[in-house]
C-alpha cells in the first residue's frame, strides 16, 4: 500500500523487508549517501518517511524517535529534546524548528519501498 | 490633579498601580522621584539576589511600565525640600516641581548604632541591591564574617553570608534571644539549635563595644571585654524611617522618628500622605510590606475621591517565612498568656519543631501562635485566628494533626468566610478569588493574572490552588489530571486500571483503556507503569518501540548520536580484576571513561551497533545493566564504613550493596537515587537522595523525598533507629505507594511537597500503616525484586532483539558515517553540534 500520490518523477528503490521494521516504530534505510527515517504505524497499517536529521540540533536519529499522533496527525519526537514533526507534511509541531522533508512509501509482496525524487540529494547539500 | 510621589519602593510601586487602577490616567498626573538609579524592585527578596537572581528578576515592573501607565518616573533622583506654602518641591539637582497631592514613601534604611569603628571597610548594612553587590565583592576575601541583630533581616544576612562561602558566620543579638519581636524564648532555643546544626555561630545576650581593625575591620570588642575576630560584618540592628525630609519640611514626626500619620495616613499638613515604613501610625513603624500595600490602598481611595470609606486600623503582623531552610511563623498574638487564654505547646527538640497555640479560655479561639521547624499549617491557623472560626473540641488537633486519608486538606478552606483575606500582600478575600474561577479563570495563573493573588510573596498559593479546586468541584467540574490526549486518566488511575485488567504490553493498555496512536508523553509513561508492575524485559512483547529512547536501546543517548554505557557497581565497591575489565573494554572499543558521581564508571561514544558487543565482555566479566537509562532505581552510593573508617558506626557498604541489589531495576515515575552513610559526618550524602540511610549508635535513620538537580532539597526524617529488616520494609512500602501514585516525572521530592500533609502524613502511611497497605507493598515489592534479570543479559542472547542495534537496516554493518571525533585531554570527545 502506498499513502501518497506518487508522480512519475519519482524513483521508488527498496529499502527493507516489512519485517525488519518493528511495529509501531522507526529504522534508519540507506540511500546512496543519505539516511532516511522509515517508520510503520503498524496499529493504522500506514507508512511513513522523512529525513532522518533532526533540523534542531542536526543530529541524525529521527528514525529512534517515538512515533505517535497528535489529533490524528502521524508525527514523530527527536530522541534528543522531543522536538515533534508532523510525517504528513514535515512541519515542525512544538516549535519554530524548521521542517523536515518527507518521502512518500509504498509496500508491495512485503518488501518496503521509499519514493525519492531526482533532486533528493540537494537536500542535504 | 496632580501627584507626586516621592520614594520608588515595592509600596509607591503598588501605589501607583492601585491609583492607575481607581481613576483615569487623565484624573491624575503622576511623578515618581526616586533615589535609587533602580525602578522600584523586591525587597522582601533581596536575598534571593545571592541564589542566582539578578537585578531585573527582582524588578517590581521595568521602566517601559511606567511609561505605558504614563507614569513620569524620575530614578537617581533625591527630593531635599518641600514648599509647603507653594506646594512646590525641589531635587538634589535644583529641578522643582509643583504637586496638589505629595506622596512620602521615603521607606527607612537601616539602624547603625553608634559603636566606634563603623566606617571600617568591611562593615556593611544590608538594605539595597548595592549593599548586597558591595557585601558579594568584599566576601571573596573574607573567610569569617559576623551579622550584628538576630531578628527577621539579621537571619536573612546571615544566611547571605553563607551563601556568599563565608565558611564561619556568626551571629550577635543584643536580646536574650533569635528574633524576640516575633517569637517566645522555647521556640527561640530551638530556632538557636537548628541553625547552630547548619553552621551558624550564634551569640545572645551580647553587645558590641567597638568594631576593631585599622583601615578595614578583623573584629568586635563586646561590652563583657571579649572579642571575636571577623573579617567582614553585616549590622542589621533594625530600620530606621527616613523621615528627614518630612523634618526638614517641619511635618510632625515622632520622637524615636517616623512621620506621624492619622488613619487616613495624612501627615500634619493634609496636601501629604506618608505610607510605607517611613510612617508612624499611633506609635508603631509597620516593617513588612503587607500593611504598606495597605496604606498604598487606603490613601488610593482617599485622593480618587473615595473620601473616608477606607482607612488604616493597623495591620496584622503575622509572618511566615523560612530562614536558612528552617520554617518560622507567628500569627495573632503570640505571646498571649494569662487566665483569658490557655497555651497548648508541641515541642519535638530531636526534630527542632517547636509550636505553639495560643487558644482563649473557653476554648472556641485560636488568639495566636508561633511556628517553628514546621508550618505548613500556617495560612489555616492565620485563617482560623483572623476570622474567629470556632475551634474543633480538640483544638490541639490543628497543631498535632488528625490527617484522615487525602483529599481533606482542602475542607478547611471551605470552611473560611468569604471575605477571609488569602493573599495578604495584595489584600485578596476568599470571595474574589471564588469569584474568578466562577468567571472562568481554571488554572492558578489565569487566577493570578486576574486578581493578582499570590504575585506578591507567593505564600497563598497553595490555598489559592485549593480554592480554585473546590470552587470547580462545587460547580459539578472534575478537575483531571490526565496523561495526554491519548489517555483520559491519571498516571494513578492508569497504574491501578493496568493493574486490575492485567495488562502486559502497551498496546493492550491503548486497546483498553485509550484512543489513537499514543505519543511521546504516553508511551514511556504506560511503559513505565508496565515495568513497575510486572518487572518483565522491557523490550520484549513488542514493546521496544513503546519505550522511551533511552530505554529502547538500554544505554543513554549523547550529543552525536552514540551512546554511553554504565555498568552497575553496587555500593561503589569494585574489585581491582572488574576495574581492569571496564578498562580493557573501554580500549577495544575506544570509549571515553569518566567516573560519575553515583560512585561508577560510563563509558561514552559507543557506535549503536557495538553496544551488545560491548555489553556480552561486560557481562562475562560479572556487570550488569546499570539502568543509568532508566527512570529507575540508579545507584545506592555508600562511603566507607566501619569497616575501614574510625568513626564510622555500621557497615554502610555492605548495607548499600543490599539495598542496591534488592531494588536494581526497579522501575518508577521517575529515577530513583540512595546512598548510605556510616555515621552523622554523611560522607555519602544520603540526605540528598530520594532515600538515604544514616547509622546510628541504634541502628539506621532513614530519610527520605531528597534531591538535587535544579532545586535541590533535602530528604526528610522518616524513621529512626532501625534495625536492618524494619528499615528495608519502610523502604519496600516508601518506594510502592510512591510507585503507585506519583504522576510521570514527578521526583520523589516533588511528590511529597504535593502530598497533603507532607512528611507526616506519609511516616503514618509508611510507619503506622494507616492506609492498610504495608503487607500489600511489601508483597508486591517482593513479587518485584523476584522477577529481577538484567536485562542486557537477556537482550544479547536474543538475536530478535540484538538485531534492531544496528545504524542501517539497510547495511547493518555500517556505522553511522556522520558520527565525529575528536581529542581532548588524551581521550576522545564528540565534534560539538550546532
Amino acid at each position: 500500500m502506498m499513502n501518497r500520490s506518487s508522480n512519475d518523477s519519482i524513483t521508488w528503490f527498496p529499502a527493507c523487508k516489512l519485517e525488519d521494521v518493528p511495529a509501531n516504530g522507526g529504522v534508519c534505510v540507506k540511500y546512496n549517501d543519505e539516511q532516511i527515517a522509515l517508520f510503520h504505524f503498524a496499529r493504522r497499517g500506514e507508512w511513513y518517511a522523512s529525513q532522518n536529521l533532526c533540523p534542531h540540533r542536526q543530529q541524525m536519529v529521527l528514525s529512534r524517535g517515538i512515533i505517535g499522533s497528535e489529533n490524528g496527525e502521524p508525527k514523530v519526537a527527536c530522541p534528543f529534546h522531543k522536538k515533534t514533526f508532523s510525517l504528513v507534511d514535515g512541519h515542525c509541531i512544538n516549535g519554530a524548528e524548521c521542517a523536515i522533508k518527507v518521502y512518500p512509501v509504498k509496500v508491495e509482496d512485503g518488501q518496503v519501498f521509499i519514493g525519492v525524487s531526482k533532486c533528493v540529494e540537494e537536500v542535504y547539500a | 490633579m496632580k501627584v507626586i510621589v516621592v520614594g520608588n519602593g515595592m509600596v509607591c510601586y503598588n501605589f501607583c498601580e492601585k491609583l492607575r487602577k481607581n481613576g483615569s490616567n487623565s484624573q491624575f498626573e503622576i511623578t515618581v522621584y526616586g533615589e535609587e538609579t533602580r525602578p522600584a524592585y523586591d525587597r522582601v527578596h533581596l536575598s534571593a539576589y545571592f541564589s542566582g537572581k539578578t537585578a531585573e528578576d527582582l524588578t517590581m515592573a521595568p521602566a517601559s511600565w511606567y511609561a505605558e501607565q504614563q507614569i513620569r518616573l524620575i530614578t537617581g533622583a533625591l527630593v531635599v525640600k518641600i514648599d509647603r506654602v507653594n506646594k512646590c518641591i525641589t531635587t538634589h539637582q535644583g529641578t522643582t516641581d509643583n504637586y496638589d497631592v505629595l506622596v512620602l514613601a521615603t521607606g527607612s534604611s537601616a539602624f547603625v548604632p553608634p559603636i566606634p569603628g563603623v566606617d571600617k571597610q568591611g562593615v556593611f548594612v544590608y538594605r539595597t541591591i548595592e549593599d548586597l553587590e558591595l557585601m558579594t565583592d568584599y566576601a571573596k576575601h573574607a573567610k569569617t564574617g559576623a551579622v550584628i541583630g538576630g531578628g527577621l533581616l539579621g537571619l536573612e544576612a546571615a544566611k547571605a553570608m553563607l551563601d556568599l562561602g563565608i565558611t564561619e558566620t556568626h551571629v550577635v543579638e543584643f536580646a536574650p534571644r533569635l528574633m524576640p519581636r516575633q517569637i517566645d524564648d522555647a521556640g527561640s532555643r530551638i530556632l538557636q539549635s537548628k541553625l547552630e546544626q547548619l553552621g551558624l555561630c550564634i551569640h545572645t545576650s551580647k553587645s558590641a563595644s567597638a568594631i576593631c581593625g585599622g583601615e578595614a575591620i578583623n573584629g568586635i570588642r563586646f561590652s563583657d571585654d571579649t572579642q571575636l575576630d571577623v573579617d567582614m560584618l553585616v549590622i542589621s540592628a533594625g530600620i530606621r524611617p527616613r523621615d528627614e525630609l518630612a523634618v526638614a519640611s517641619g511635618l510632625e514626626v515622632g520622637p524615636k522618628g517616623g512621620i506621624v500619620v492619622n488613619e487616613y495616613l495624612q501627615t500634619s499638613d493634609e496636601r501629604i500622605y506618608a505610607i510605607g515604613e517611613c510612617a508612624l501610625r499611633n506609635g508603631l513603624i509597620y516593617g513588612l510590606v503587607a500593611p504598606g500595600y495597605e496604606m498604598a490602598e487606603v490613601v488610593a481611595s482617599v485622593i480618587a475621591g473615595g473620601g473616608r470609606e477606607k482607612a488604616f486600623h493597623g495591620f496584622d503582623m503575622s509572618t511566615k517565612l523560612k530562614l536558612i531552610g528552617v520554617d518560622v511563623a507567628s500569627f495573632g498574638d503570640p505571646f498571649a498568656d494569662g487566665e483569658a487564654c490557655r497555651t497548648v505547646v508541641f515541642e519535638q527538640t530531636a526534630k527542632g519543631v517547636y509550636k505553639r497555640i495560643n487558644i482563649s479560655s473557653d476554648g472556641k479561639q485560636l488568639l495566636g501562635g508561633i511556628l517553628i521547624g514546621e508550618a505548613e499549617n500556617y495560612n489555616m491557623l492565620l485563617q482560623t485566628c483572623k476570622n474567629k472560626i470556632v475551634l474543633p473540641p480538640d483544638p490541639e488537633d490543628v497543631i498535632l494533626g488528625s490527617r484522615g486519608g487525602q483529599g481533606d486538606g482542602g475542607a478547611g478552606v471551605l470552611g473560611l468566610p468569604d471575605e477571609a483575606l488569602i493573599c495578604s500582600c495584595e489584600g485578596i478575600s476568599k470571595g474574589a478569588i471564588c469569584g474568578a474561577v466562577n468567571d472562568g479563570c481554571e488554572t492558578v495563573d489565569a487566577i493570578k493574572q486576574c486578581t493578582k493573588a499570590g504575585t506578591g510573596c507567593g505564600g497563598c498559593l497553595p490555598m489559592v490552588k485549593d480554592l480554585m479546586v473546590y470552587t470547580m468541584k462545587a460547580q459539578g467540574k472534575y478537575v483531571r489530571n490526565v496523561l495526554c490526549e491519548h489517555f483520559t486518566y491519571s498516571r494513578q488511575e492508569l497504574y491501578d486500571l493496568v493493574k486490575l485488567h492485567r495488562l502486559n504490553t502497551y498496546d493492550e493498555v491503548l486497546d483498553h483503556l485509550g484512543t489513537g496512536d499514543g505519543c511521546e508523553v504516553c508511551k514511556p509513561a504506560v511503559s513505565s507503569i508496565l515495568a513497575s508492575l510486572w518487572n518483565e524485559m522491557i523490550l520484549g512483547k513488542n514493546n521496544d518501540t513503546a519505550q522511551d529512547s533511552n530505554d529502547r536501546f538500554l544505554a543513554n543517548i549523547q550529543k552525536g548520536g552514540t551512546y554511553s554505557v554504565v555498568p552497575r557497581i553496587p555500593g561503589g565497591e569494585i574489585t581491582p580484576d572488574k576495574l581492569i575489565v571496564i578498562g580493557a573494554v573501554a580500549k577495544k572499543y575506544n570509549l571515553y571513561t569518566k567516573i560519575t558521581g553515583g560512585q561508577r564508571i560510563d563509558l561514552f561514544g559507543a557506535h549503536l551497533a557495538d553496544l551488545p558487543a560491548i555489553w556480552e565482555e561486560l557481562i562475562a566479566a560479572g556487570f550488569e545493566s546499570g539502568h543509568a537509562y532508566g527512570k529507575a532505581l540508579r545507584t545506592v552510593k555508600s562511603c566507607v564504613g566501619s569497616t575501614w573508617c574510625r568513626f564510622g558506626l555500621l557497615d554502610s557498604v555492605s548495607f548499600a550493596i543490599r539495598v542496591e541489589e534488592r531494588y536494581r531495576g526497579l522501575r518508577a515515575p521517575h529515577k530513583i537515587k540512595s546512598a548510605v552513610s556510616g555515621c552523622i559526618r554523611e560522607c555519602a550524602e544520603a540526605q540528598s537522595k530520594d532515600f538515604g540511610i544514616i547509622a546510628t549508635e541504634k541502628g539506621w535513620n532513614l530519610y527520605v523525598g531528597g534531591n538535587g538537580g535544579s532545586k535541590p532539597q533535602h530528604a526528610q526524617l522518616l524513621a529512626t533507629d532501625l534495625d536492618s529488616e524494619t528499615c528495608i520494609r519502610y523502604i519496600d512500602r516508601f518506594l510502592m505507594f510512591y510507585i503507585s501514585t506519583a504522576d510521570p516525572l514527578t521526583r520523589t521530592a516533588t511528590w511529597l511537597n504535593k502530598m497533603d500533609g507532607g512528611i507526616d502524613y506519609l511516616r503514618n502511611v509508611v510507619v503506622n500503616d494507616s492506609l492498610g497497605m504495608a503487607e500489600q507493598w511489601e508483597r508486591e515489592m517482593q513479587a518485584l525484586v523476584a522477577n529481577y534479570a538484567c536485562e542486557w543479559k537477556v537482550a544479547v542472547n536474543d538475536p530478535q532483539i540484538r538485531k534492531r542495534f544496528s545504524h542501517f537496516v539497510n547495511a547493518p554493518d555500517e556505522k553511522d558515517p556522520t558520527v565525529r571525533f575528536e581529542s581532548m585531554r588524551k581521550q576522545k570527545k564528540v565534534t560539538d553540534w550546532k
